[in-house]
This record gives C-alpha cells, structure tokens and sequence, in this order.
C-alpha cells in the first residue's frame, strides 16, 4: 500500500516538473566550443506547400551534410504562428534558427531585435517584395513567397474584365438581372486580418494610402474617403452581398465556385480549386483572374506573402544565413515554383514560358504584385491592424458613417504610430 | 481514534500534491499579479528599437478596467452566464427526469443526451457555425437571412443556443446522479398520501435533488463566467456583441499586452471568486458538508 502511494507522489512530482519543462523551451543541443556560427539548424516554417518546402530543404541537406537542416511546422493561422514565435523570442530560445515570417511582420521583429540584419543580394527580386522584408530602410528578411488581391471574373458572363469600379457596376447592372441569385462583388470582409488587407486595397486603389511616407495617417484623406464610401454603399445597394461581412477567403471562394458571385476578389491560390473538375467548383474553365479594378483606373493590391528571417537567438547565424541565401536562390524558386502553386518573389519567373503554360495567371499576377502596396509597417502591428479592423468592419456593416469612422480610425492610429 | 502519527504520514503523502498545486496554480496566479503591475515593450529608441526591459507601471494596467471595451465584455459574460445557466438548469432536469423515466432504451437515450457534452466545444463552435452561415442550415429551416455569425444581436442568440445545446446535458447528468439516490419509498408514501404530481415534484424531487443540483450550477457557472471557446469559433475574436472577459484577456496577450492582459485576468478572477463565494453563502451550496459531518461526528465520538 504504501509503495503505491510513493508511487503515485512521484508520478505526481514529475507531473509537475514536466509542466514547467514543457513552459521552458529546450535548450538547443549546442556543442560547447566555439563552432564558428556553423553547425546544424532548424527551420520553423509553415503548413502550406509544406512538401515543397521539404524538397529544398532535402537538397540543401545534401550539400551541407555538417550543417543539416530540420523543419519544425508552425501553427496553421497566422496569429498562432505569431504568438509562438513570440513566444520563443522573448524567452531567448534558439529553437529556431530560421523563421518564416508573415510580410507584415517584419518591423515588430525587427525593432524588438528578435531577427538578424541581413547582407543579401535581393536584385531579381520584384522590388515591392523586398521592401516587405526591411525595416528603416535595413533588410532583414528574404521574400520567398509573395501574392497579392486579383479579381476572379466568369469569363462566361464578362467579355471584358472592368478597370474601374465604375466599370464593374456597369457590367454587373448588365449582367444580373438575367442571373438568379447572383451577387456582383465581394471580398474578405468579417473581422479580420483579411479585412485589414481589403480595406487598405480599397483606399491604395483610389490612389491614397493609409499612412503616408512619414508614416503619418491619411485616414481622413480624400481617396480614403471615396474608398469607405465604395465599400459602404456597396453593402448598402446590395452590390455587395450583405453575408460578405461573414466571408473570410474560403467562404467566399466557395460561394464564387458554386456560382453565386460575378466579381471576386481573392489572392492566387484560389486558382487551382476553383479550376477543379471533380464537381466541386461549377465555374471550371468559366473564369479568368486580372487586376483588381480601382476608382479611376486599375487598382493597387495589398501585398502579401511570406519572408525568411534569422532568429537573432540562432546559435549557428552563418549557416542560417547561408540557408536563407540558398532558399532564395534563383534556383531553388524555381524549382519550388514548378511544384507548388504559391507565387513567388523572383521576377525572372513571371517570365518563364514554362511556368506561365502551367500557372496562366502570371502575367496578370506581375502586374498586381507590381502595382500591390504593403500595408503600414508599424512596430505595433498588432494595435494597428485591430484599429483598421474596428472602424473598417463599421464601414462595411454600416453602424457608423463613413465620416465618423475615418476620422475615429484617424485619432486612434496615431499614438499607435509614433 | 487517529494517532498522530497517521496525520503526518498524510501530510507527507499529500505534499507531492500540495507542490504541484503550489507550481501549476499559485505559481502563474502570482506571476500574473505581478506582471500586472509592469510595463514592458511599448517605448523605442532614436534608431526604432524597442528599449528592452520592464517599469513599474502602478495601477495604469488596470485602467481599462473602468474602460468601455472591459465593462462591455463583463456585461456579455454576465449575460451569456446567467441566460445559459437558467435555461440549462431547466432543461437538464427535464432531460433527467426523461432519463429516469425511460425505461425501454434508458441506456441509448442517456448516449444520446450525453452525446453533446462528449463533442469538444471547438468542435462544437464549428459545427454551430456551419449550421448559423449564411447559407446554413438555421436560416432553411427558418426561412429568414439572418446573418448570426456577424456582429450584432442575433450573434449572442447564437451563442446562447450553442452553448445551451452542449451543456444542459451535463447538469442532466449530475441531476440524474443526485435522482438516483432518492429512495423509491419517498414517492411510494407520497402516492398513498394523494400527492400531485408536481407537488411531488416541488415537494419532494426538488429539495432531494438540490446539493446535486446546486454543483451542477456552481460548475456551470465558473465554466460559464470564463467561457472563450465557443463565442470565439462561432463569431470571431473582437465581435463586440459577444466579447467575453476572456477573450478580451486573450486578445490583449496575442498583441503583446501583458501588463493589461494580466490586469484583465486578475478581474477576471477576481470576480469569478466573488460569484463562487456568493452562491457558496447564500444559496447554502455546502459543498463540503459531507466533511463537516463527520468531524462532528468524530468529536461527539
């Protein structure tokens, strides 16, 4: 009886202990002597194209049999991704050597120190996604995916796809009296991220901006004005579909698939399933992707993506940089590039008569990327994008005028900026 | 009679547990209470780095308490706590008294009930939220367009029912513990007595049934008062309309705010004691009444 009892005090005992290991990250298994920054990695990358990514990391791993790499998956959502990164930042841990961080990113890691500076060559690379990858004009991450909004059109409805928004208006007006159950346009409008990145799409495409070059709000500008009221008056003449505030990527590309919308607005990957012939999408061969449409001519997107940044807790910063660097090798994009549908920074691609047979979008992909504007790089981040998500997601449900939600949106951005 | 010996032994035996208790609860409980009061990551420096290190914040954290967005998110909670407690407490003594009446497939039938209860509440949030889409099933069935998983009114009515759906089976289940312990004689002499029914539901059911009755609203209402889950899957983080404590804490911790976050969290649980001690006092909820007899018995002894 009584050696039960032990047993159990000590089951208990290391109960305990474990929980509080497990609250600790474990220590990297670095040897003691100076090895020089060299030595085997890990990088932290996320779910998607998750085998892709494998196959570079394979062939870096048979080049550098000393310096191996492991890849550790990150959460799925973006702001779990986040928190766990964090996570290991602020408790110094060199569990990851290499990260993948979101575009949006990179100041916050950057201004809290948790990442290198890097000395890459970034010529080649389409120049907006490079600057998602620095931070007071310092680069300290790599593009290595990018993307950005295109307007997913029904070719079989649509000769033309609209430059303006006015335009689009037109064709819809044309178009939806003869289809049942059809809405015009729609994006990502429930309260999220997403929201952030459409409603900073709408202003850039009226040709303003939500912080200016120093930084500053321009909320109350007139392109931002003109922006919330397309958006507002959308909702309210129907338009837009008034569930779209519930749409986050998927549920509106499930409703452009199964016919219900004319005008989407969704990034690249949405291509290949709404291309599927099993059944599951009703417009296979029946749409084509452009440009998102602006208030006076085409529209800026917001620019996306993934970067690669070295953890400044990485024991073995050569190495990691040395992986950064082959990662972003003309290379080895385009060998991702040939497997994977996730666009990729490196302009040459876009070029490829190869890639664009497989990927038709391309051409209509460079010219978005091109044009797409990063949203604000702000330290806080956080605050920022959830100050945009309040007053945008009263924009688009209407619980506040337009006037009042900008200059509210105007006041709360700037103690976040300074 | 115990020697004392014996008590040390217990003592002893129990300090693993005592330890871990100490590490897991009032190890974070105090960390977090201290975090409160501290200032960390929010200034930079001339270069644009942020300046490493914490200040003593005093009482700024617990600022927003007064603010709009806490007294918002305490008044959902409250709400979303007292409607689904009342409506799960009445519909999970119907389905025990159901249960204890069946008598013909008694066993598929309490499956059945318990089956909500069994479906993790991220599962369940997802489910709901299918069923509440725009295109979904509740609005079919209903012939309306209401958008539940937007912001607004029928947001909360979502929640409330979700929330209801999944755990009035666990009150039914602790009330068909607590009926199953009333002898049958009870019943038999008020039936020679000429009772009605429902006043042998007042009567005799209802007191019976009470101390099981009141654990399962006791438990109910601590899950219920830092409930996250469910009103985050089914309608999002940062929805005003159903905003609660805890996910007001969780947001602030996801965007680096922890000295707030912990604020928040130390009124959370703050308030979360003062309902326990309320209902513990002045509903009679003696939870440890069982204890108590028997030392008193052991003292007449």
């Amino acid at each position: 009886m009584r050696a039960l009892h032990l047993l159990a005090g000590a089951a208990a005992l290391c109960l305990g202990t474990a929980a509080c290991g497990s609250s600790a990250p474990a220590p990297a298994a670095a040897p003691a002597q100076d090895d020089g920054g060299r030595g085997p990695i890990t990088f932290l990358g996320g779910k998607f194209e998750a085998e892709s990514v494998q196959k570079i990391v394979d062939a870096w791993n048979a080049a550098h049999p000393q310096e191996k790499a492991t890849v550790n998956l990150l959460p799925e959502a973006a702001d779990e991704q986040r928190r766990k990164l964090i996570q290991n930042a602020e408790t110094k841990s060199g569990a990851g050597d290499v990260m993948l961080l979101d575009a949006v990113w990179t100041s916050e890691f950057a201004a809290n120190r948790w990442v290198s500076e890097l000395d890459l060559d970034t010529s080649g690379f389409l120049p907006t996604t490079v600057e998602t990858g620095k931070y007071r004009g310092k680069l300290y991450a790599m593009p290595v995916f990018t993307g950005t909004g295109l307007l997913y059109y029904r070719t079989d409805l649509v000769k033309q796809p609209p430059r303006t928004w006015a335009e689009m208006k037109k064709i819809c007006d044309e178009v939806l009296p003869e289809q049942k159950g059809m809405s015009c346009y729609a994006g990502q409008f429930d309260k999220y991220e997403g929201l952030t990145v459409n409603f900073s799409e709408a202003v850039a495409s009226a040709g303003g901006q939500l912080l200016d070059a120093s930084g500053q709000p321009q909320l109350t500008s007139e392109p931002a004005k003109q922006a919330a009221r397309f958006l507002a008056d959308g909702f309210r003449s129907g338009m837009i579909p008034k569930e779209a505030v519930t749409y986050k990527e998927e549920e509106g590309r499930v409703a452009f698939q199964e016919g219900k919308l004319l005008f989407y607005r969704n990034w690249a990957y949405g291509y290949e399933a709404a291309q599927k012939t099993d059944g599951s999408s009703k417009v296979a061969g029946k749409f084509d992707v452009a440009p998102i449409p602006g208030l006076n001519g085409p529209g800026a997107g917001t620019l996306g993506g993934n970067n690669l940044a070295v953890s400044a807790f990485s024991k073995h910063q050569r190495t990691a940089k040395d992986f950064v660097a082959f990662m972003t090798s003309a290379a080895q994009i385009r060998a991702f590039a040939l497997t994977s549908s996730m666009p990729v920074p490196l302009a040459a691609i876009y070029e490829d008569p190869d890639l664009i047979k497989k990927y038709p979008y391309l051409p209509a992909l460079k010219e978005a990327v091109l044009a797409a504007r990063p949203r604000p790089a702000a330290v806080r981040y956080g605050d920022v994008t959830a100050a945009i998500q309040e007053s945008a997601y009263a924009i688009v449900t209407g619980a506040k005028p337009v006037d009042q939600a900008l200059s509210e949106l105007q006041s709360a951005l700037g103690p976040l900026l300074k | 009679m115990r020697s004392r010996g014996e008590g040390r032994a217990a003592a002893l035996m129990l300090s693993p547990t005592f330890l871990v208790l100490a590490l897991v609860v009032l190890y974070p409980l105090l960390s977090a209470l201290r975090e409160s009061f501290y200032d960390s990551g929010q200034r930079l420096d001339a270069d644009g780095f942020v300046v490493e290190g914490e200040w003593f914040a005093g009482l700024a954290n617990y600022a927003g308490v007064t603010g709009e967005r806490f007294l918002n998110a305490a008044a959902n909670t409250t709400l979303f706590t007292v409607v689904t407690v009342a409506v799960e407490v009445v519909l999970g003594v119907a389905m025990a008294l159901v249960m204890r009446r069946a008598l013909r497939g008694r066993a598929f039938l309490r499956a059945g009930i318990l089956v909500p209860w069994a479906v993790p509440t991220a599962v369940a949030g997802l489910m709901w939220k299918w069923i509440f889409q725009a295109d979904g099933v509740a609005n079919a069935l209903l012939g309306t367009e209401i958008l539940w998983t937007a912001d607004g009114p029928w947001a909360k009515l979502a929640v409330v029912v979700a929330d209801v759906w999944k755990t009035a089976p666990f009150v039914g289940l602790l009330v068909l513990a607590g009926l199953q312990i009333i002898p049958a004689d009870v019943y038999e002499a008020a039936r020679v007595d000429g009772a009605a029914r429902w006043q042998t539901f007042w009567r005799i059911t209802l007191p019976l049934v009470r101390p099981a009755l009141l654990v399962a609203v006791l438990f109910r209402l601590m899950d219920a008062l830092r409930v996250f889950d469910l009103p985050y899957v089914l309608v999002g983080p940062r929805k005003q309309s159903v905003e609660t404590l805890s996910g007001l804490i969780w947001d602030e911790a996801t965007r680096v705010h922890y000295g707030p976050a912990s604020a928040y969290g130390t009124a959370l649980f703050l308030y979360i004691a003062v309902i326990a001690f309320a209902f513990v006092k002045l509903l009679g909820a003696d939870l440890l009444s069982d204890v108590r007899q028997r030392k008193e018995a052991r003292n007449v002894a």
